[in-house]
């Protein structure tokens, strides 16, 4: 290769690739095991119907297959029912009821996979249809179906009521002022659909007692937690390997029934069983994302000075609630949505409720809800302007926040750690040349062009870095987390950590952190994770926490081992350890640098003969565990260019262009891949995706060939830039940025499709923008998408 | 149960197989050619694209016993003496891949792609592509590989 490796920070070409180039990674189905047997579930065909029997005789005597486990079986063992990451639980295998289409209802267990298919058509399942909820809308109505009946004396699909901000402030500014613009919006039911399904493949030893789960999990450690919880299985005796994940997206944070029922295969069989899902099932019944029903409204001045925004959601969570987020956020991080402006006053009230469908909500890239508070703000912020007529991107640099006024501390409460957002907002209007594109626009529709072109803006603040432990946990487990570093004596170093890459660089980026802070390559430092027999306990990666939390730790257990390294140095140089000075890689005497011990020459000497001061074991490496004293704020300013055929209803991203700033970029080409890929993220929720249902609780997106995924013709060529604002109690400065993109994007896209239909007087329309949707906006019949109803 | 003969990555294998066994199930679970995934049901997605006779093909929607006879190139088959690919070269160069899971299938298409046209375009690529999902580049690296690895081809092969 060609290019040279950065000592630390910089461009810096995957050590990943390598095995992924040629078909040698390693993830879940690729694991093969002695004797491993398959297993597939059968599934509901009903949204909500009543089970009368299950019959498995047939599937049990067909040549193959080894066992059938129903929820009959795992109800004998306690298993029925596993606790969810929201405290309520969730069906590993119905009993009672069925609650939505696709839910599990058997297990077969077989020697290969297509005879486990086969034997599912063999099972008979006696269900008595019921009325189902689909409509959240109508899911609290007195004469609603009551889906959770499972829950003792409940008597309606309410889950919870959640608010944040100042209500009587809030109330008090909306009333006196001078303009008041209400907006109902619907951020759809949409899924993460990594390119990897979810899987699991469980080895339980009947011998040694202890049962070794491969699964592409996103959380090993809290997984084995939680195993250890439900099947009573100590917890040293659970072994989570999550090898390669083709992908997570917030899909594989939770535990699904197919893992428990992989478990139980194992046990019951005492052979490995792997279990990987088809495409459709991960679409029906994994972690959906959004389904949030918003009311938004917005106070300001004539002169566009926005005063106050309130906000009222419906959130669709289906029939268990299983959404991913810390206990004491039910709407996760939601209330952030006074987003990127100087705003006095703010309040929010979230209903949770359950509906005929599957379980979820916080998944693909959210941040736990932001993405649903940035797009509700800067459609507001779009509404607003267009009600008064303004340039949107004057109206957002008129009312964002300055720079001095970090830390900045929201009307919901939240700390931002820094931020320069106008500078930011006028560096991507410079790139797009907004005046020209602005002058273009206002020539063509002079012209009467046919073609209508739209300029959308999005102006968002993330909150990522879950989080301090003080208020953040997940099912108790607090979230910090830690590293180990451990140097060799040759100077070459092992870094593990709790975080687990689903394709984010982690072990080229960690590498990076640790040779920033010892002064050695990145190619002589290995990171692993993944394995929990092998790594410290944390909580994963997802919400954009690994930089902020997991990156923390891996800066801190590397300074603590240069601390460290600094003791053996002044036993070997016979000098106080105060009269050391560090510079990259080297310990030497301060007044006099040739005096002085490489890493390397430290890690021989801590390993070996030299006399260690008091205190000093021996050996060069140490331990830590980062607890963040608040998350990391990341921002950035989104302009997209869209081109739509009123005839047609087709709209054509044209341009993108995506200003990020994440603090310090640890490598800049990998933040670059991931901006990417949230920006195709983007395009696809606003244009073409949607998991819609009929009024039967059919699920009409359960394949790629209704849920629309863009393609590399829907995507334009990204056009980024960046700014620089350190987070100032981060150790390197890094803030989050995965989802950035994805958060940021889907608003920039439909206001540049709103803003090309502006002359139809179209205020607002829902996603996803597929041309029958623009074309129905267009003609005066928008549609309920999320319904089919038409 | 029929027996097929059938070449992968330059090794020949004799194997019966059931006449419903997928080609992408004969590569991963007989053969333990795992380095081509499967990531749909309805042959949306492309990650599971190999060469069969130099043709791009979705190994899922190819039964086994159709594939009797012919020669079949995948990912792991590249790279000769440790020597990657242009392609495979080109795709880590440009930061074309994250999770790796769409990977070896794109390789692969593009492979094909620049055997039809030695010289594409971006926007040739992307058409080219329109066959193979990804979830984490949002394509433009990969389109930037392509058009590298094309142009590394004309220049390193007959």
């Amino acid at each position: 290769m060609t290019t040279s490796t950065p000592m630390g920070f910089g461009r810096m070409h995957r050590k990943e690739d390598a095995r992924f180039i040629r078909g040698r990674g390693q993830y879940v189905d690729d694991v093969q095991l002695p004797g491993m047997l398959h297993g597939a579930i059968l599934r509901s065909p009903h949204a909500h119907a009543r089970i009368l029997s299950v019959d498995t005789s047939a599937a049990e005597a067909l040549p193959g297959v080894k066992a059938v486990i129903t929820g009959e079986t795992l109800a004998g063992l306690g298993l029925a029912w596993m606790p969810t990451l929201s405290k309520d639980v969730q069906a590993v295998l119905a009993t009672d009821k069925v609650r939505f289409q696709g839910q599990e209802v058997a297990f077969v267990v077989a020697e290969d996979r297509y005879i486990a298919r086969d034997a599912l058509e063999l099972i008979e399942v006696d269900y008595e249809p019921l009325p189902s909820v689909i409509d959240a809308r109508t899911a609290l109505a007195e004469a609603a179906p009551v889906i959770r009946d499972d829950l003792d004396g409940k008597k309606d699909n309410h889950i919870f009521d959640w608010e944040a901000g100042d209500r009587a402030h809030t109330e008090a500014i909306f009333e006196r002022a001078e303009v008041r613009v209400s907006q109902d919006m619907l951020y759809p039911r949409v899924h993460p659909a990594p390119l990897e399904t979810c899987g699991a493949l469980a080895d339980f030893d009947k011998v040694t007692g202890k049962l070794t789960v491969w699964c592409p999990t996103q959380a090993p450690h809290a997984h084995r937690t939680l195993y250890a919880m439900v099947a009573g299985l100590p917890e040293h005796k659970i072994r989570v390997i999550s090898p390669d994940i083709g992908g997570g997206f917030g899909g594989k944070v939770g535990i699904y029934p197919g893992y428990v029922c992989a478990i139980v295969g194992s046990i019951v069989t005492g052979k490995p069983v792997k279990w990987m899902e088809d495409r459709s099932e991960n679409l029906m019944s994994t972690a959906f994302a959004r389904d949030y029903h918003m009311t938004g409204e917005i106070a300001a001045t004539q002169d566009g000075r926005v005063q106050a925004i309130r906000v009222k959601v419906l959130a669709d969570h289906g029939a268990f609630n299983g959404t991913a987020q810390p206990t004491k956020f039910p709407a996760g991080f939601f209330h952030v949505f006074s987003g990127s402006y100087d705003i006095e006053t703010a309040h929010c009230e979230v209903t949770g409720v359950y509906s005929n469908k599957a379980p979820g909500g916080v998944a693909y890239a959210c941040s736990f809800r932001i993405t649903e508070a940035v797009y509700l703000v800067e459609r507001l912020m779009d509404v607003l302007a267009y009600e008064l007529g303004m340039d949107p991107a004057e109206l957002r640099m008129k009312n964002l926040l300055r720079a001095d006024q970090f830390p900045y501390t929201s009307p919901t409460g939240w700390e931002y750690d820094s931020g320069d957002y106008p500078r930011t907002l006028a560096l991507a209007m410079e790139m797009a040349g907004y005046d020209k594109l602005r002058a273009e626009q206002a020539e063509r529709r002079a012209n009467g062009d046919r073609r209508l072109m739209g300029i959308g803006l999005s102006f968002f603040t993330e909150a990522v870095g879950a989080g301090p432990r003080k208020h953040m946990d997940i099912l108790g487990l607090g979230m910090a987390d830690g590293a180990e570093l451990r140097v060799h004596p040759t100077g070459k170093a092992v870094l593990r950590v709790s975080c687990q890459s689903q394709g984010q660089g982690h072990e080229t980026t960690f590498a990076q952190i640790v040779a920033e802070e010892l002064g050695i390559s990145p190619d002589d430092v290995d990171v692993v994770h993944g394995d929990t027999d092998q790594t410290p306990f944390g909580l994963g990666t997802y919400g954009s926490r690994s930089t902020p939390v997991s990156g923390a730790a891996a800066a801190m257990v590397t300074r603590k081992v240069r601390d460290r390294a600094k003791l053996v140095a002044s036993a070997m140089l016979e000098v106080a350890p105060d009269d050391l000075e560090w510079t990259k890689g080297r310990w030497s005497v301060k007044g006099d640098p040739k005096h002085g011990a490489t890493i390397q020459e430290i890690a021989l000497a801590s390993h070996g003969a030299v006399e260690l001061p008091e205190g000093v074991e021996g050996h060069l490496d140490a331990t830590c565990v980062y607890n963040p004293p608040n998350l990391t704020y990341p921002f950035g300013a989104y302009i997209c260019v869209v081109d739509v055929d009123p005839d047609t209803g087709q709209v054509d991203v044209r341009r993108f262009i995506a200003v990020d700033d994440c603090g310090v970029r640890i490598n800049p080409m990998i933040v670059e891949g991931q901006i990417h890929g949230g920006l195709a993220d983007g395009i696809g929720m606003a244009l073409m995706q949607l998991m819609a249902f009929d009024e039967d609780g059919n699920h009409l997106g359960a394949s790629f060939m209704d849920y629309l995924l863009p393609t590399a013709v829907e995507c334009p060529s990204w056009e980024l830039g960046e700014t620089v604002t350190p987070s100032p109690h981060h150790p390197i400065g890094a803030k989050g940025v995965g989802e950035s993109a994805t958060v940021g994007s889907p608003a920039a896209v439909v206001n540049a499709v709103l803003d090309a239909l502006k002359p139809y007087g179209i205020r607002h329309a829902d996603m996803p923008l597929t041309p029958s949707n623009v074309w129905r906006a267009i003609q005066g019949r928008p549609i309920r998408t999320d319904l089919a109803i038409t | 149960m029929p027996r097929i003969t059938v070449t992968v990555d330059g090794v020949g294998y004799e194997e019966e197989v059931e006449p419903r066994l997928l080609l992408v199930h004969l590569l991963r679970d007989t053969l333990g050619k795992t380095g081509t995934p499967i990531g749909c049901d309805t042959t949306n997605c492309g990650a599971c694209t190999v060469l069969m006779d130099g043709k791009s093909v979705k190994s899922c929607s190819v039964l086994a016993v159709q594939a009797d006879g012919s020669e079949i190139t995948t990912v792991e088959g590249l790279s000769a003496n440790g020597v990657w690919h242009p392609m495979q070269r080109a795709f880590h160069e440009e930061h074309a891949l994250q999770c790796g899971f769409c990977t070896p299938g794109m390789i692969i298409a593009a492979i094909d792609l620049v055997r039809t046209d030695p010289d594409p375009d971006d926007a040739t690529i992307r058409e080219g592509l329109e066959g193979n999902l990804c979830r984490c580049t949002g394509y433009c690296n990969i389109v930037r590989a392509v058009r590298r690895g094309a142009q590394e081809m004309g220049v390193n092969t007959p």
